[in-house]
C-alpha cells in the first residue's frame, strides 16, 4: 500500500460534505447567527450534491483507503436515502429554530456532520472506521439534542443521550476488541477470511460479536437497548426528534447489515439467535407500550422501535431478499415518519408547541388538510393496503415466510394487528371526536411541501414499488454478490 | 542482559505501586504526582522494548499536556474527594464483579493466543523486524499517515466537532459595551447640543 495514493473519487460524497462543513463553519463564524437561513440552504445544496456525486459518480464498487472504506450500490441506496432524510429533517426545522430562538448557524453544521458520520458509518470497511463513522454521527447528535440549552427537558435529553450512547460505544468497542484479538485484523475483508477459514468459532469471538451487536442494536434503539429512546425524542426539540427519527435509525441498520452480513457472514448460526431475540422483542414492546402513551413525541418513539423490530426480520433471515426487505422498508418508514413529523411540528395553539395526543381531537373540522395528511401516515405505519407501509411489511414479511422462519413472521402479523390500535385511536380522535381549539394558521411553507410530498408518496407508492423494491434488490445484490 | 532484566523490574514495580497509589492517595494532587511517576516509568519500560519514539510521545504528551493539565483542573475545581469516595464500600460488590469479569475475559483471550500459536501470524499489521532499516518512529508515521489517513482525518473532524459542541452548550454572548475611537473622534457638536435662547428671569 505503501506510496500509493488511495482513491479519492470512491469517497468524492464524504469529502465534498467535510469541506462544505469546515467552510460553512467559517463562514458562519463570520456572518454570525443572522446567516442561519442562508447556511441551512447551503447545507441541503450540499446534501443534494452529495447524493448526485453518490449515484453518478460512484458506479464500481471500490475498496479504497487501504480496505478501510467501501464504496458500493448496497451503501449507495443507503447514502441517499440518508441524505434525504437528513435534508428534509433539516427543511421542516428551518420555521421552527427562528421561532423558539434557537436559530444559531451551528445548528445546519452539526446537522452536516453528524450526516457525514452516518455516511462514513454506512461505507465502514474496518471496525476502526466504523467506531469512527459512529462517533462522529452521536457526537453531533448528542449536541443537537442539547441544542435548546436553557430548556431542562432538551439539556436532559442530550445527558441521556450521552451517557448512555458513550456505554454502548464502550460495549462496540469491547465487542471489536475482542474480535481483533481472536483473528488479528480489524478489517471486514480480513475478518471474512480468517473467519471462513477457521472451521472451529472460539467462544471469545462469539463474546465478541455478541458486544459488538448490542453496541448497533443500542444505536437502532432495539430491545432490550431502547431505554434512551422514549426520553430522548420526548425532551429533544421537536425536528431534532424528526432527524433522530430517520437518518440515524438509517445509517446504524445499513451498518448493522454491513457489518453481519460482510465479515460476519460465515456465523450466521451464532448472530441469528441474537437478531431473532431483539427482533420479536422490539415489535411486542414497540405495539405494547406505545397503547399508554399520551404524548405523540413518545407515542412515536415506541412506534420507531417497533418499525425497528420489523426490519430487524429481514436482518435476521441472513439472506439477500431479507436485506432487498430492509431497504424498501427504511425507504417507506422515511417518508412515513417525516411525514408524521411535519403533522407533529404542525401542532401549536397560540404559538405555542403542544404535544399531547388529546390536542389532536376533531382536527378534521379545525384543519382538515392535516388531518388528512395524519391519517394517512397512520393509516400507513399500522400497515393497511394499499398505503405504502403494508409494502414494507409485506416484502419483510415475504422473505422471513422463504426462509422458514414463519414465527417471526407470525409474531410479526400480531404486533401489527396491535400497533393498529394505537394508530387507528389518532384517526378516530381526530375524525369522531369534539374539536378542541385548533391549530395555529397557516403552517409554514417549508412544511406544507414536505407535507405534501411524504403525503403523496405514500398514498400512491402501490403504483410504482417495481421502481423502488428493483433499485434496493440490485443494491442488496452488491452485497452478497461481491 | 541481567542489567535489563533488573531494570525493566524496577520501573515495573514502580509503576504498578505508582499506580495503586493513584487510586489510593487521600489528597488529589498527590493522586496526579504519582500518575505522573507511573507515565515515566512506563516510558522507561518503552525504552527497554526499543519503541523510543512512543516512550518520548509519552512523555511530552501525557506528562507535559495531560497531567499538567489534571492537575490545573483538580487544584481549580473545589471537589470534596473524600465525600466523593463514601459510596466506595457500598459500590465495592459491584466493582470487584466486572473486574472480575474483565480478568476472565483477559484470561480468555490470552488462553486462547496460547492455544493458537499461529494467530499473531495474521495480525494485520506486524511490527517490523529490527533488522530491516525502519525505525519505529518511521513505521509508526507509514502506518498512521498512509494506511489509516482516513482514520486519522476522521478522528480530526470528530474532535472538531467536540469543540463545536463545547462552544455551543457553554458560551453565552454578554453585551459589552466597546469603546470605538472613530465614533468618539467623528462626534460633532452639532449632533449632540442644542443651544436654547431663554427668556430672563421666566426659568427653563
Amino acid at each position: 500500500m505503501t506510496g500509493q495514493m488511495p482513491a479519492f473519487a470512491a469517497a468524492a460524497p464524504e469529502i465534498l460534505l467535510a469541506i462544505a462543513g469546515m467552510g460553512l463553519l467559517l463562514y458562519g463564524a463570520f456572518r454570525g447567527n443572522g446567516a442561519t437561513r442562508e447556511i441551512a440552504y447551503l447545507v441541503i445544496a450540499s446534501y443534494i450534491a452529495a447524493a448526485a456525486l453518490v449515484v453518478f459518480v460512484v458506479e464500481v464498487p471500490t475498496v479504497t483507503f487501504s480496505g478501510l472504506f467501501v464504496a458500493d450500490g448496497f451503501g449507495a441506496f443507503a447514502k441517499v436515502l440518508v441524505l434525504l432524510g437528513s435534508a428534509l429533517g433539516l427543511l421542516i426545522s428551518l420555521d421552527y429554530i427562528e421561532r423558539e430562538q434557537m436559530a444559531r448557524f451551528e445548528y445546519p453544521v452539526l446537522f452536516l456532520f453528524a450526516t457525514l458520520g452516518m455516511m462514513v458509518m454506512i461505507s465502514a470497511g474496518d471496525l476502526i472506521t466504523l467506531y469512527l463513522g459512529l462517533e462522529l454521527q452521536s457526537l453531533s447528535l448528542y449536541v443537537i439534542a442539547a441544542f435548546r440549552r436553557d430548556m431542562v427537558r432538551s439539556a436532559e435529553a442530550g445527558l441521556k443521550y450521552f451517557v448512555l450512547g458513550a456505554l454502548s460505544s464502550g460495549m462496540l468497542l469491547y465487542g471489536a476488541s475482542l474480535v481483533y484479538g481472536f483473528t488479528g485484523t480489524t478489517s471486514f475483508a480480513g475478518l471474512a477470511a480468517t473467519l471462513s477459514a477457521e472451521a472451529p468459532v472460539s467462544i471469545g469471538l462469539v463474546v465478541g460479536i455478541v458486544f459488538v451487536s448490542a453496541g448497533l442494536a443500542f444505536k437502532v434503539s432495539a430491545v432490550p437497548f431502547h431505554m434512551w429512546t422514549p426520553d430522548v425524542y420526548e425532551g429533544a426539540p421537536t425536528p431534532v426528534t424528526a432527524f433522530f427519527a430517520v437518518a440515524p435509525k438509517i445509517a446504524a441498520i445499513a451498518l448493522f447489515i454491513r457489518v453481519m452480513v460482510g465479515p460476519f457472514g460465515e456465523l450466521v448460526a451464532q448472530w441469528q439467535q441474537i437478531v431473532f431475540a431483539v427482533s420479536i422483542l422490539s415489535m411486542l414492546l414497540g405495539a405494547l407500550a406505545a397503547i399508554w402513551q399520551t404524548n405523540i413525541k413518545r407515542l412515536m418513539a415506541y412506534s420507531s422501535i417497533g418499525h425497528i423490530g420489523y426490519a430487524l426480520i429481514g436482518l435476521a433471515t441472513g439472506t439477500e431478499e431479507g436485506v432487498r426487505g430492509i431497504l424498501v422498508y427504511m425507504a417507506i418508514y422515511l417518508a412515513m415518519n417525516v411525514g408524521t413529523f411535519a403533522c407533529i411540528l404542525c401542532m401549536r395553539v397560540n404559538g405555542r408547541m403542544v404535544e399531547g395526543i388529546d390536542d389532536l381531537r376533531g382536527l378534521s373540522r379545525t384543519n382538515p388538510m392535516i388531518a388528512l395528511a395524519l391519517a394517512i401516515f397512520m393509516f400507513s405505519m399500522a400497515g393497511i393496503p394499499p398505503l405504502a407501509g403494508f409494502f414494507g411489511k409485506l416484502y419483510v414479511f415475504l422473505a422471513a415466510i422463504n426462509s422458514g422462519l414463519y414465527v417471526l413472521a407470525v409474531i410479526g402479523v400480531l404486533t401489527s394487528v396491535i400497533g393498529a390500535y394505537y394508530y387507528l385511536r389518532i384517526v378516530k380522535l381526530m375524525y369522531f371526536d369534539d374539536p378542541v381549539e385548533g391549530f395555529d394558521q397557516p403552517i409554514d411553507r417549508g412544511l406544507s411541501v414536505v407535507l405534501a410530498g411524504t403525503g403523496l408518496f405514500t398514498l400512491f407508492f402501490f403504483a410504482f414499488p417495481p421502481a423502488l423494491v428493483n433499485r434496493a434488490a440490485a443494491a442488496a445484490a452488491t452485497l452478497f454478490g461481491g | 542482559m541481567i542489567i535489563q532484566g533488573l531494570a525493566f523490574y524496577l520501573f515495573a514495580a514502580i509503576a504498578v505501586v505508582s499506580g495503586a497509589m493513584v487510586i489510593s492517595a487521600r489528597n488529589p494532587v498527590h493522586s496526579v504526582l504519582f500518575l505522573i511517576l507511573a507515565f515515566f516509568n512506563a516510558a522507561a519500560l518503552f525504552v527497554l522494548m526499543g519503541a523510543e519514539f512512543l516512550a518520548f510521545i509519552l512523555v511530552i504528551v501525557y506528562v507535559g499536556a495531560v497531567a499538567v493539565l489534571f492537575l490545573f483542573v483538580v487544584m481549580m475545581l473545589d471537589i470534596d474527594f473524600v465525600e466523593l469516595r463514601e459510596g466506595f464500600l457500598r459500590y465495592l460488590p459491584f466493582g470487584a464483579l466486572i473486574g472480575l469479569i474483565l480478568l476472565v475475559e483477559l484470561l480468555l483471550v490470552i488462553g486462547a493466543w496460547l492455544v493458537v500459536p499461529d494467530g499473531a501470524a495474521v495480525t494485520q499489521a506486524p511490527a517490523p523486524p529490527p533488522d530491516s532499516g525502519i525505525s519505529n518512529t518511521e513505521a509508526i508515521g507509514l502506518l498512521l499517515y498512509t494506511d489509516y489517513a482516513l482514520a486519522f482525518q476522521l478522528a480530526g473532524l470528530i474532535l472538531l466537532v467536540a469543540m463545536i459542541g463545547a462552544i455551543v452548550l457553554t458560551l453565552r454572548q454578554r453585551p459589552v459595551r466597546r469603546q470605538r475611537i472613530a465614533d468618539q473622534v467623528n462626534r460633532r457638536p452639532e449632533d449632540v447640543l442644542v443651544v436654547r435662547s431663554i427668556d430672563r428671569g421666566e426659568g427653563v
